[in-house]
């Protein structure tokens, strides 16, 4: 492996300075599991790693009237095993509880996951579906940006030199909702989402009509993608067959996916209609079951 | 603790009362010997060996499929701090083409020489350029980075059908296409040589069929996938000899080619097995102990290299890519009235496919009256390709299976039924010649008809249940063997067989056999190439025969030597001493143990070693059927294995738990190449998931208990009725896949792998 | 060259300290610095498994583990899985049930079903094919492997896993 130095700062006060003053030279370091693979490939070259494990806020997991908070380092197996997020914020412990396998879960960050940037990332769409918004830290202060907006291309984002992400802010859930993260593997485990998809939906309690919906797909293009449309023509229809397929049908048509390794195109494309219908069939019945609860 | 008996276990006792009775040994499941070794992470595998004053290596890799070296310049890395040696093309000397037999296959040595060392060309991506080694792992390869290789690219040729076209590249300007009558072509070309095999009147026999039905196929690339990468530590020391380290299906194998390629006498090299972490023949040809030896002796010092993951996907040797195509006829009653196979494997960047035993292979379970079998093998810009379990045979039976699963359709015959009415038996022969002895392809038949499983209804919608049979060879070769006895009544067993699998304890339950004696008192121990006599490699299902014999000689000479101590000891004529189950008896009442003779030794004459050898060479072949069902999803087409049985004729089950292991693990390696493992390349060459992530391997997360049934027809051959076990069950699976994909929902694949993405292919195809 | 650091780690049980340099991931520290080669090197990127220990009790691949990071933790490698006079009842129960043919990837399947058992002593075949799907072996087809582990798991050797571990 190439050379690099080690820093662990205990506050963000000094996580931020380092890496500021490193401007650009330094990768900030939560789970490693593919920071520390880049860095032994050579595809990363940075001077120093500045460890963030040991940092508070980037380990906060919180209940709060305005949400969740999620520290950016809180790793995979704290965020499926808490049981709070697993029936609230369903699809970010589905994401959570198939990256890689439990030795990845086990140090593998949300927020590694989502700075990695890859357009299959399994977090990413679960983070969009549920709104999140990620709170970054620099030299000049603090910014929020949703999660929909960080992803900006296949391994870049929008994270400036010095910046480091922090933390991930859930809005609290509507009564009445339910959402769920799925991909496409051909393996059962340990493999890389050739489609993936989250959803929620919010239903109205006496009509059983959709009063919101988002639906983001992972995979299918140079980022995850929010469909905006998709989600959009299911508020205010019954969550029927055919809206269903209505809004799998718009979010395929904004799939841009490539051929590779992973898939072809003709299958992500079929793949992706498939499981934005299966998603939203079973974030509906959550959402159902929360509304007879 | 109790013992566990398992589920498998009961099946497979009740099924041998024969062989219980015969044997005390033979047929029970006792601990390995070198178990707790293994459980505890004290056994010593190749990158665990650790020497005074011990470099470490990195090599550099073109980043080229095709290209001509210009020149190498390595100034910038000599001159890093801490880097002792660098080598490149001009520190290997250039050998002559000689061919040298390395059991289960067979290599030339100028090639293996420019395999190991690209000298001209760069012939596939993760070609080796250079070698490093240094004060440690992050010198050497941060000295790797500094060595500058200037290439010229050339023009790639990337799958079989295209290297065979006129106008392809050439890779090797001296090739010359090996003819069937044995001549040389008269014009540069990718095609290394055309093999052919015929009997009977082909034209006539498909003219005696009621259905023939002609497909064509494509299989992947795909890797053995050992779980261990390729290492090699060596020392070259100042007198001239060297000695390597390293993890190896064949000691001596090893040293062959190492004397090769160094040209160095065989007597000059020492190569000390090391425990190895898999090969599936993937393990045979060297790749870094030469490279290893000659940094050793640039520098004076011990050299330690392993490879990264990647450079074993990229650079060592997987199974070909393949294009076949099959025609079988059938008469009315479902008999083969002829049978024909053109099949065209890749051999890499270097000739050596196992496109022979490919030919050999494609319709060896099946009694065919007209037959005849062209194969070719074709040079193309790919790692150089070796020995894949059963190597050549299932990207074979994945056409002739499929093929006969469509004439079965036809006809409306159970697919048992045809299998039980054409299997091979005692007197058939073979395509390619040989006449079988006693065989068992028509038991497993009759196994998987009378199972659990077959007599289980299939229910659901998208389920399938496939069959599909297959062959391998079990090879004979030369093995070595010594015992000694110890004054406890022990032996200590040195043999010659690289152990992948728990083999040195079949080969030790072998010798307790013949002395009569536990399992747990025989000691076996992996010899190295001075420890031992010449053993050939661990491949072609032969350890436990081969080897196993060997043991079972040296039983039988330390039983004769035995016999005369005791004659001594009594004073009696040795004609009148007899040796059975462990117990010297003589004339009157005369008896004595193994154990108390044992005590006896230094006092009647000294030590006892007794000496075994085997060059057997009319081995049992192989056989296999198996069943399985599957779930495939119809709007994302992945394949969910539920349930597997595989009856497989076993000859003697010496360890039943680790044959019943053979067959359950070449089932998931058959599971994985049929439904995902391939090599997928960019056009410029490049492989694109050389990772066990993109790889995918199957998980245990992706597959069921996998039910072996050991089917026993002894080889009458062997004495014990050993027959190889090892590679045939990774034949059948993705034939018998397809066939219960096929069933599951109407489509015929007749590619490898058939991943997700080209079964909904197929799906929407149809559909359209 | 950043320099060498000087790290605090509980090793099996004893405190032990150690110098590496950062780039040092803990599967060369614990191979080529503490000389525990038990633990095995598959693939260096954290998708074989077979280099598994126990960081904070908790299954890691130690490939894509900094070595300096573990100042601090809990180690638990294989060379620790055994009690000096007895083996761990996985252990026992890997070698009775045949679990392992080349054994390369013993050690990792070893450490990954002793945390399964450690926070679940009865748990399914789907949960302990669930547990074990980071750790590859390419032998076995994981038959027996499964078939160990849920051995180990089983009542009787409970008992046992309590006493040896007490």
């Amino acid at each position: 492996m190439r050379d690099f130095d080690y820093e662990a700062p205990r506050s963000l006060a000094d996580a931020v300075g380092l890496l500021s003053r490193l401007n650009g030279r330094a990768r900030p370091l939560a789970g490693g599991t593919d920071l520390i693979d880049h860095v032994r490939t050579g595809r990363l070259t940075p001077d120093v790693l500045v460890d963030v494990k040991k940092i508070a806020e980037l380990n906060r997991l919180e209940f709060s009237p305005a949400g969740l908070l999620l520290g950016a380092a809180v790793p995979c197996y704290r965020i499926y095993g808490d049981s709070r997020i697993a029936t609230r914020y369903e699809a970010l412990a589905e994401s959570c509880r198939i990256i890689g396998g439990i030795q990845i879960q086990n140090r593998a960050s949300v927020g590694g996951n989502l700075c990695n940037s890859g357009p299959a990332g399994d977090s990413i769409p679960s983070l969009i579906a549920l709104e999140a918004f990620c709170l970054i830290a620099g030299a000049q202060g603090t910014r929020e940006v949703p999660a929909h907006e960080f992803c900006i291309g296949p391994g870049k984002n929008v994270l400036q030199p010095g910046e480091l992400l922090v933390e991930l802010k859930f809005p609290p859930r509507p009564s009445h909702s339910g959402s769920h993260y799925r991909r496409f593997i051909p393996r059962n485990e340990m493999d890389i989402a050739v489609v993936g998809v989250a959803a929620s939906v919010t239903l109205d309690p006496k009509s059983d009509g959709i009063v919101a919906a988002r639906i983001a797909l992972g995979a299918v293009g140079p980022t995850p993608l929010l469909a905006v449309d998709a989600g959009r023509l299911l508020v205010g229809r019954p969550p029927d067959a055919a809206a269903i397929d209505a809004a799998a049908k718009a979010a395929r048509a904004i799939a841009r996916p490539i051929d590779d390794m992973r898939g072809t195109v003709e299958f992500r494309l079929h793949v992706t209609e498939v499981l934005v219908r299966r998603v939203l069939t079973e974030a509906i019945e959550r959402a159902r079951r929360a509304r007879l609860d | 603790m109790t013992a566990i008996v398992n589920k498998n276990e009961l099946k497979q006792l009740a099924a041998e009362p024969a062989a219980q009775a015969v044997y005390k040994v033979i047929g029970t499941r006792p601990i390995r010997h070198d178990g707790v070794d293994k459980v505890t992470g004290r056994a010593r595998y190749g990158a665990d060996v650790q020497l005074t004053g011990l470099l470490f290596g990195a090599t550099v890799r073109s980043p080229h499929t095709h290209a001509r070296i210009v020149s190498i310049d390595t100034s910038q890395a000599l001159a890093l701090p801490g880097v002792r040696a660098v080598i490149t093309r001009d520190d290997l000397i250039d050998p002559k083409h000689r061919v040298e037999e390395l059991g289960e296959g067979a290599v030339d040595i100028a090639h293996l020489s420019r395999n190991v060392l690209a000298r001209e060309k760069a012939l596939y991506r993760g070609h080796v350029v250079a070698a490093i080694a240094a004060d440690d792992v992050h010198i050497a390869e941060e000295a790797a980075r500094l060595i500058r290789v200037e290439y010229e690219p050339l023009p790639p040729v990337l799958w079989v059908l295209d290297a065979m076209r006129d106008d392809s590249p050439i890779l090797l300007p001296d090739l010359r296409t090996q003819s069937i009558a044995g001549q040389k072509g008269d014009r540069p070309t990718n095609i290394a040589r055309h093999f052919r095999y015929e009997k009977g009147d082909v034209a006539e026999g498909f003219k005696q069929a009621k259905v023939v039905i002609e497909r064509t196929f494509d299989t992947a690339t795909v890797h053995q996938g050992y779980i261990e990468p390729h290492n090699a530590t060596a020392l070259w020391n100042a007198d001239g000899h060297v000695t390597v380290w390293t993890s190896t299906q064949g000691a001596f194998a090893a040293r062959d080619q190492l004397g090769g390629l160094l040209n160095l006498p065989i007597s000059q090299i020492k190569v000390v097995p090391m425990e190895i972490g898999g090969g599936f023949g993937g393990k045979i040809a060297v790749y870094l102990e030469p490279l290893a030896a000659v940094l050793s002796k640039k520098s004076g010092r011990p050299v330690k290299l392993v490879m990264d993951r990647a450079s074993v996907f990229e650079a060592t040797g997987p199974t070909p890519a393949s294009h076949i195509r099959v025609k079988i006829g059938a008469d009315a009653e479902g008999r083969i009235t002829a049978a024909e196979a053109w099949l065209a494997y890749e051999a890499g960047a270097f000739p050596g496919s196992p496109i022979n035993p490919g030919c050999m292979c494609v319709f060896a379970c099946y009694d065919v009256p007209n037959g005849r079998v062209d194969g070719y093998d074709v040079v193309v810009n790919k790692p150089r390709t070796n020995a894949y379990r059963a190597p050549g045979a299932t990207n074979a039976a994945m056409a002739t299976e499929t093929v006969i699963d469509e004439i079965c359709e036809e006809l409306h015959l159970d697919p048992l039924e045809f299998r039980a009415k054409n299997a091979a038996r005692e007197g058939t022969r073979r395509i390619d010649g040989p006449v079988y002895s006693r065989i068992g392809m028509a038991e497993t038949v009759e196994a998987i008809r009378n199972s659990d499983h077959w007599q289980t209804k299939l229910e659901g919608p998208c389920r399938g249940r496939g069959v599909a049979s297959g062959f391998w060879f079990n090879a004979g070769l030369q093995s070595s063997a010594t015992a000694t006895v110890s004054a406890d009544g022990r032996v200590a067993l040195v043999e010659g067989s690289t152990d992948i699998g728990g083999s040195r304890t079949g080969i030790a339950m072998q010798l307790a056999e013949t002395l009569g004696i536990p399992a747990e008192d025989v000691t076996p121990t992996v010899g190295d190439t001075d420890g031992i006599g010449y053993t050939d490699v661990t491949g072609g299902s032969r350890v436990t025969y081969a080897t196993g014999w060997a043991a079972h000689e040296a039983g039988q000479d330390i039983k004769r030597q035995l016999i005369q101590r005791a004659a001594l000891l009594w004073d009696v004529d040795p004609s009148d001493v007899t040796y059975e189950a462990g117990c010297l008896h003589g004339p009157g009442d005369k008896r004595i143990t193994f154990r108390e003779l044992a005590a006896k030794l230094a006092k009647t004459g000294g030590p006892v070693i007794g000496r075994g050898t085997s060059t057997h060479n009319k081995p049992g072949g192989a056989f296999a059927t198996h069943v399985v069902d599957v779930e495939v999803d119809p709007e994302t087409a992945k394949v969910t294995i539920l349930r597997y049985t595989a009856a497989q004729d076993v000859g003697t089950a010496i360890h039943p738990s680790y044959v019943e292991g053979q067959v359950q693990g070449g089932v998931v390696q058959g599971i994985g190449w049929a439904l995902n493992e391939e090599y997928v390349y960019d056009a410029e060459g490049r492989m694109r998931n050389a990772s066990f992530l993109d790889y995918r391997m199957p998980t245990c997360y992706d597959v069921p208990m996998i039910e072996p049934l050991l089917v026993e027809v002894p080889n009458p051959d062997h004495p014990f009725g050993v027959r190889g076990v090892g590679e045939v069950p990774i034949v059948p699976p993705p034939a018998a896949i397809a066939n219960a994909i096929h069933q599951a929902i109407g489509v015929r694949m007749r590619q490898l792998p058939m991943s997700p993405p080209r079964v909904l292919h197929e799906i929407l195809a149809r559909a359209t | 060259m950043a320099r060498k650091r000087i790290v605090s780690a509980i090793l099996n049980g004893t405190e032990q300290e150690f110098l590496c340099a950062p780039r040092q991931t803990l599967l060369e520290v614990l191979r080529d610095v503490l000389s525990l080669t038990g633990t095995k090197e598959g693939c260096s990127n954290g998708n074989c498994g077979a280099c598994t220990v126990l960081l904070d009790g908790r299954p890691v691949d130690s490939c894509l583990v900094l070595a300096v990071e573990t100042e601090g933790c809990r180690v638990d490698t294989i060379e620790g899985l055994a009690i000096p006079d007895q083996l761990h009842p996985l252990q026992q129960a890997f070698l009775e049930n045949a679990a392992l043919q080349c054994g390369i990837c013993t050690p990792g399947f070893l450490m990954s079903a002793k945390a399964l058992l450690d926070g679940n002593d009865d748990p399914s075949e789907e949960e302990i094919r669930f547990a074990l799907a980071g750790n590859l072996c390419r032998c076995t087809g994981y038959d027996k492997i499964v078939r160990a582990v849920q051995s180990a798991a089983a009542p009787t050797s409970a008992d046992a896993r309590q006493g040896a571990s007490e």
